[in-house]
């Protein structure tokens, strides 16, 4: 038998989701994570699961992962110390950055800017130019840099990034300045990246930092990876592991290894991918995802089952051109903090967050401050007595949680469960904020999707967003750790090949515009042959970066090749000023401009199907009901809640609100004036009374 | 003369008591809506000075015209004293004319579109948003002529304009308007997308009002201009102190060889007041460096100021206008008389700031920020390529953030908000130019606790023969530092012809001929240090010199660190060096102007900065020459 494994590695569990590739069996596995050597969770869960399943690890011939690593070499700055070799006049490319200061007017008394990721004291200059046009306008000069890598050999560095300007229409000479390094053995063991093959596209700041960004978190991603493959190769000589990119797409442990900037979104890239499938099942392509957790909150919007994408990856201070799912994450989470400001004596909610440690109030492990969780055990909505992570010893306390919430209650001249709603209001205003972004922002109409709730405080506000934004139903899919490994799994192989080619259209024409495509096709269908993916499994989009000429940003417009090859360029630059009406109100009888080309070559996914829940009658069975007189305080008043397990509810029944399901790892809460249908794979489908 | 407003229901919102909760969730509701506005308008305009650079000002007020989010301060008060006509239900108006709209906008580029929202027919908003259009006409490419002696010569002057009737578009105006620009086609888009960004705002505010309620969301905004109010009251009582604080800094010149022009300011509290007085400004220039200053727009950048210098967290809006009194004297080069020309304001809407630091900061000094880069540099080159085709840039630059009690400034950043520089990239390929060099100047910012940031220098080679505007300042006066912190190094520029011949080029200059080959070197200015830079940890001196962002020398007689040759720091060496140094200064000064008079400054002008001095400036016999 052969079996496909996704592996989800979050902050506090690791999931894992077995597939039978034959008869599409499932089996589920949740261990804790192991923070300072994830794999060692991985392996413990790989031990779990196939005890559950009954078989031998050797059976498993690949392994799906979405991982975090990328993102938290950034975060923690513990990448790698990377050289940069820049064009002589262009040494403080990074340090410049794009001269913006954050903050509005006034902003800049409060900044502090970060030391670049490449270190000045480790960036050299090449003494070269090339035109804008691909010309060159100087001569590498090889003896000074020679001397001067030299030199620079003496320092410690892990990496070394070539970003010289206007390399994205010209690459010759950061490719000579590698042939040099390589031939004269100037930096041994020093891998090399230029950026006009990371990134060939115009703006010497952003293909650099990506650049270096890639070269930063290489070593760190690199190293995992291998570790990972080494400890799987023993279960199996020939087994594969694939890794969920940024873009939702799965790309070979060497390309992810080669190419980690695109990682960087790996993590919620999954739970994306896994709400995508699970909402698929249950008969959902329009979405709004919205993924809470301790600190942040990802959103992001499906259309017809594909995420939106954007063409540009944000990590902390970092912003790189790498494709990645369009998430917008904004700081607030079940750990954000409730504060007063004494002078306007308005409620805020974060940004600081208890986090982890000392995590919230009513976990008693040390924290204070009332969080957003407090909130919702004050409220009742997270029931108190309830275990944490399967431990016995370790209950939610709601006498804690009202301690924390009462110096802010005084503050507002409210009442603890009013300032309690009123935390939960304010940090649901915050998420209504970021769906906007996604949906409204975007010219999409919300009230044409549903909203899917998962993380783990997720499935907690989601009825109250779905109220917000008039998205229903809210889908709460079973175990919302286990979706990212969902995720993992059923996305497919696929990989991404662009340039920089900025024409007017009178400038171009039909012909040199497809063949560029086919030859980018060719390019990205190279990691797909590698991994052995069969041709005819294969389709192709193709994407351009459009603007009207003069224009600062550009708009992505997917079309079909066949249709360029039949109408020409008009076939680009009508869909152009349709999406230019949506997104802006208007469009422009002025002259287009190509900016960036794309082909996106994918493999196909593995199709499976969640398992189901069995049928049951409209009313939930007794059993399935914890407590049928629990008190929550709900609309500014006490009202009785039922609480069910999760696990035993089955397809037909109806939940009615106000409820609380709870499960595992996580928490539900059906609104008064609501109710939550089970479907047949166990999604609550939460709907507002009729 | 006052506007009339016309309203089909013209029953009165009532005050509703609002639970804190809403307030806040409003306020939340106001601010998406405001980030919104920016968000279109980017993505749609064409000028890169909007598009790529961020200079435009979105707005959200109330009822009243009162701003409730925002940056610049609400101009609806001035615009409604000034128009003669009525408002009324799909009216747009489009204005650009700082006379007639009380220096709501302060030059003719700014155009700026001012919409009222109604509701079942009773006005319940406003929302405005003005952004610089690269040409409006006039006698220079950019319509920013330094030599005007008139707003005449500065390019078509929009009065206030009902640019939409009942929402109709009056083409005819925006196409006579659109015929006076050098760039139709970038004034339209623009034009576009500033509209775009209200009509976003307008379906925001309407939104917001059914669903929280129309007397709800009418009396949220009166609250959130309260709660500001109560804030700022309570920050202005433990800031100012009710002691006259005065502080003067200058402009270099005019542009026609006179100068320093003198900006003076008193500053303090009179019960919950806090008032600044003007009196001591010079009069009126006669060129166009005369800046219009709306006193409401001062009071918002005092607030602003304030806040982010004392308490981040409190959001501003126009809630403390009553809190504070703003008196500039008439005829002043602050509050010029009509028909004054107006257009290269960006030198005193600049140094306004650091008056601003300057007057607060004495009775914090822990909060006291240096003098930076309080202006926005202005490059413009035009002409015809070798195919005829007209080219014209207009780009704003950058330079040194001050030091200030947080840390570091930036390194060639911007003080203004939301603005970028252009990609180097993106210019060569759309413009005759190569851009040779782009770094910031070592040592260039003043030395410190916490360091000024360092100037920027960017060396442009022309590829076609054209016409250059610069416009800049501080090339004469310093950005001062604080608190022991030293002045900031002044800008330059300088071309260097094909053939080698150097010209020193003045700071503020049109019509500079330049040709094939040329190089221009234009260096911005650094931001003043801030506190004592023998203090300063020497193994960050050593850090910053092995960085390049400083030299050996530099460290040594700035901070008095010696540097090793390998960047590590001689630190025996060095302990016994800033001793003697400290020991020599003394006690740190608050102020670091670095000059003691403007008589000194002048003799060494030459000297120093291979310029002339100028000459004293000589006022239009009609104003009284201020004392």
């Amino acid at each position: 038998m052969s079996y496909r494994l996704g592996v989800d590695v979050g902050g506090t569990f690791t999931d894992l989701l077995l597939v039978n590739e034959k008869t599409g069996a499932l089996h589920t596995a949740k261990v804790p994570s192991t923070p300072d050597d994830s794999s060692r969770g991985v392996f413990n869960g790989i031990n779990k699961v196939c005890e559950k399943a009954s078989i031998e690890p050797s059976e498993i011939t690949s392994v799906m992962h979405g991982t975090t690593v990328a993102t938290n070499t950034i975060l923690t700055g513990t990448g790698a110390k990377v050289g940069l070799i820049t064009t002589k006049g262009y040494r403080q490319v990074l340090q410049i950055a794009r001269s913006f200061v954050p903050g509005g007017l006034g902003g800049w008394v409060i900044y502090n800017k970060s030391d670049p990721l490449a270190p000045l004291a480790l960036t050299i200059e090449a003494d070269e130019r090339m035109s804008s046009k691909g010309e060159i306008i100087s001569n590498l000069k090889v003896g000074q840099l020679t001397k001067d890598i030299k030199e620079l050999s003496k320092k410690v560095i892990e990496a070394i990034t070539v970003s010289l300007i206007n390399s994205f229409v010209n690459d010759k000479h950061e490719k000579e300045i590698r042939a040099q390094i390589r031939k004269k053995k100037l930096l041994p063991n020093v891998p090399v990246s230029l950026s006009s093959e990371v990134v060939p596209e115009m703006q010497e700041y952003e293909r650099t930092i990506t650049t270096v960004a890639n070269s930063y978190v290489r070593p760190r991603v690199a190293e995992y990876v291998k570790n990972l493959q080494n400890g799987l190769k023993k279960m199996r000589k020939d087994i594969k592991l694939q890794i969920l990119r940024s873009d939702g797409g799965l790309a070979s442990a060497k390309a992810s290894s080669d190419s980690p900037v695109n990682l960087l979104m790996s993590g919620p890239a999954g739970g994306v991918s896994g709400a995508i499938w699970i909402a698929k099942q249950a008969g959902y392509e329009n979405l709004l995802t919205f993924d809470m957790g301790g600190t942040s909150t990802d959103v992001s919007l499906v259309k017809d089952g594909v995420a939106e994408q954007s063409r540009e990856t944000s990590v902390g201070d970092v912003t790189v051109r790498a494709s990645s799912v369009d998430v917008r994450t904004v700081g607030a989470g079940g750990g954000s903090i409730a504060h007063v400001p004494e002078l306007t004596g308005a409620l805020r909610v974060g940004p600081q967050s208890a986090g982890a440690e000392p995590g919230p109030a009513a976990y008693n492990k040390g924290g204070t401050e009332p969080t957003v969780t407090d909130a919702n055990v004050v409220l009742g909505y997270m029931p108190s007595g309830v275990e944490l992570g399967g431990d016995s010893d370790w209950k939610i306390r709601k006498d804690l949680a009202q301690d924390s919430v009462k110096p802010v209650a005084k503050a507002l001249g409210l009442s603890v469960n009013k300032a309690a709603e009123g935390i939960i209001d304010i940090v649901n205003e915050t998420m209504y904020g970021a769906l906007r972004l996604v949906s409204v922002e975007k010219g999409y109409d919300p009230r044409e999707f549903a909203l899917i709730g998962f993380g783990g405080a997720g499935p907690l506000h989601a009825n109250a967003l779905g109220k917000l934004v008039n998205s229903w139903p809210v889908i709460i899919p079973p175990g919302p750790g286990v979706l990212c490994a969902y995720g993992d799994v059923t996305t497919n192989i696929q990989d991404e090949s662009s340039m920089s080619f900025i024409r007017k259209f009178k400038d171009t024409n039909k012909q040199e515009v497809v063949k560029i495509f086919t030859d980018l096709e060719k390019k990205a269908s190279k990691t797909l042959d590698a991994e052995g993916s069969p041709k005819k499994n294969r389709t192709t989009s193709f994407q351009v970066d459009i603007r009207y000429h003069g224009q600062g940003l550009t708009i992505t417009v997917d079309f079909e090749l066949s249709d360029l090859k039949k109408k020409g360029l008009s076939a680009i630059g009508d869909k152009f000023d349709v999406q230019h009406e949506q997104l802006f109100t208007f469009s422009l009888d002025a002259e287009k401009e190509l900016v960036n080309l794309r082909a996106v070559v994918k493999d196909k996914a593995l199709s499976i199907k969640a398992p189901s829940v069995g049928r049951g009658s409209k009313e939930p069975t007794k059993k399935s009901i914890i407590d049928d007189n629990a008190e929550v305080f709900m609309e500014g008043k006490k009202q009785i809640a039922k609480i069910y397990r999760r696990s035993l509810l089955k397809q037909g029944n109806v939940v009615q609100g106000p409820a609380i399901v709870t499960e595992m790892d996580s928490t539900t809460l059906i609104l008064s004036g609501h109710n939550g249908k089970v479907d047949k794979f166990g999604n609550i489908l939460i709907n507002p009374d009729a | 003369m006052t506007a009339k407003l016309i309203q089909t229901n013209n029953k009165p919102f009532k005050k509703v008591k609002l639970d804190p909760i809403t307030l806040d969730v409003i306020e939340n509701a106001m601010f998406s809506a405001r980030w919104e506005m920016d968000a279109v308008l980017f993505r749609t305009a064409m000028s890169p000075g909007i598009r790529e650079q961020g200079d435009e000002f979105p707005m959200i007020a109330n009822l009243e015209g009162k701003m409730v989010v925002g940056q610049f301060g609400s101009f609806i008060h001035g615009f409604k004293e000034a128009f003669e006509g009525t408002i009324e239900e799909g009216d747009m108006f489009l204005t650009s004319d700082p006379y007639s709209c009380n220096g709501a906008v302060s030059h003719n580029n700014d155009w700026l579109l001012l919409r009222p929202f109604f509701k079942d027919g009773r006005l319940i908003s406003y929302a405005a948003m003005f952004g610089h259009m690269t040409d409006v006409g006039g006698k220079v490419p950019g319509s920013l002529p330094t030599d005007a002696t008139e707003i005449f010569e500065e390019g078509i002057r929009i009065p206030p304009t009902k640019i939409y009737k009942k929402d109709v578009l009056q083409e005819d105006i925006l196409e006579l308007i659109l015929h006076n620009c050098r760039l139709p086609q970038w004034n339209r888009s623009d034009f576009n997308a500033i509209v775009a960004s209200i009509r976003t705002a307008e379906k925001r505010v309407i939104e917001a009002a059914e669903r929280f309620g129309d007397n709800v969301y009418y009396s949220a905004l009166e609250e959130l201009l309260d709660r500001n109010k109560k804030a700022m009251a309570k920050l202005i009582k433990t800031t100012v102190p009710t002691q006259k604080q005065y502080f003067e800094d200058y402009i270099c010149d005019d542009g026609l060889e006179m100068g320093p022009y003198k900006i003076k300011c008193a500053m303090w509290r009179k019960g919950d007041k806090v008032i600044f007085d003007f009196e001591g400004t010079d009069p009126q220039s006669t060129s166009s460096i005369n800046f219009f200053l709306n006193e409401e727009m001062f009071k918002m950048f005092c607030g602003v100021y304030m806040i982010m210098v004392f308490d981040p967290a409190i959001m501003f809006n126009d809630g403390f206008y009553d809190l504070m009194e703003v008196r500039i004297p008439d005829g002043s080069i602050l509050k010029p008389k009509y028909p004054a020309a107006l257009s290269c304001r960006t030198h005193a809407l600049g140094r306004i700031f650091d008056v601003l630091g300057g007057l607060l900061g004495q009775g914090a000094p822990d909060f006291l920020c240096a003098a930076g880069f309080s202006d926005s540099p202005h490059l413009m080159y035009s002409g015809y390529d070798k195919h005829g085709e007209w080219y014209q840039l207009y780009m704003i630059g950058f330079g040194g953030v001050p030091g200030k009690p947080m840390g570091d400034g930036p390194d060639g950043h911007s003080l203004w908000p939301s603005f970028t520089n252009v990609p180097n990239e993106f210019l060569e390929s759309y413009f005759p130019l190569v851009i040779e060099e782009y770094y910031t100047v070592p040592d260039s910012g003043g030395a410190g606790f916490h360091r000024g940031g360092n100037a920027l220098a960017t060396t442009y080679k022309f590829l076609e023969p054209g016409n250059v505007s610069i416009h800049d300042d501080r090339w004469l006066t310093y950005p001062w530092g604080v608190n022991g912190g030293h002045p900031g190094a002044r800008s330059t520029k300088t071309l260097v012809r094909k053939n080698g011949d150097t010209e020193i080029l003045p700071s503020k200059c049109d019509r500079l001929q330049v040709h094939e080959g040329d190089t221009l070197y234009h260096v911005t200015w650094g931001g003043g240090g801030w506190g004592d830079p023998f203090t300063r940890p020497a193994e960050r001196v050593a850090f910053d010199v092995e960085a390049g962002l400083l030299t050996r020398d530099g460290a040594k007689g700035n901070y008095g660190v010696i540097v090793k040759p390998d960047y590590t720091v001689s630190k025996a060496a060095t302990t016994k060096l800033r001793a003697k140094m400290s020991k020599a200064r003394g006690k740190t000064k608050l102020f670091d102007k670095g000059f003691e008079n403007i008589a000194e400054l002048k003799k060494r002008c030459k000297e120093e900065t291979g310029l002339d001095a100028p000459s004293d400036p000589v006022f239009q016999t009609w104003v009284k020459a201020a004392s």
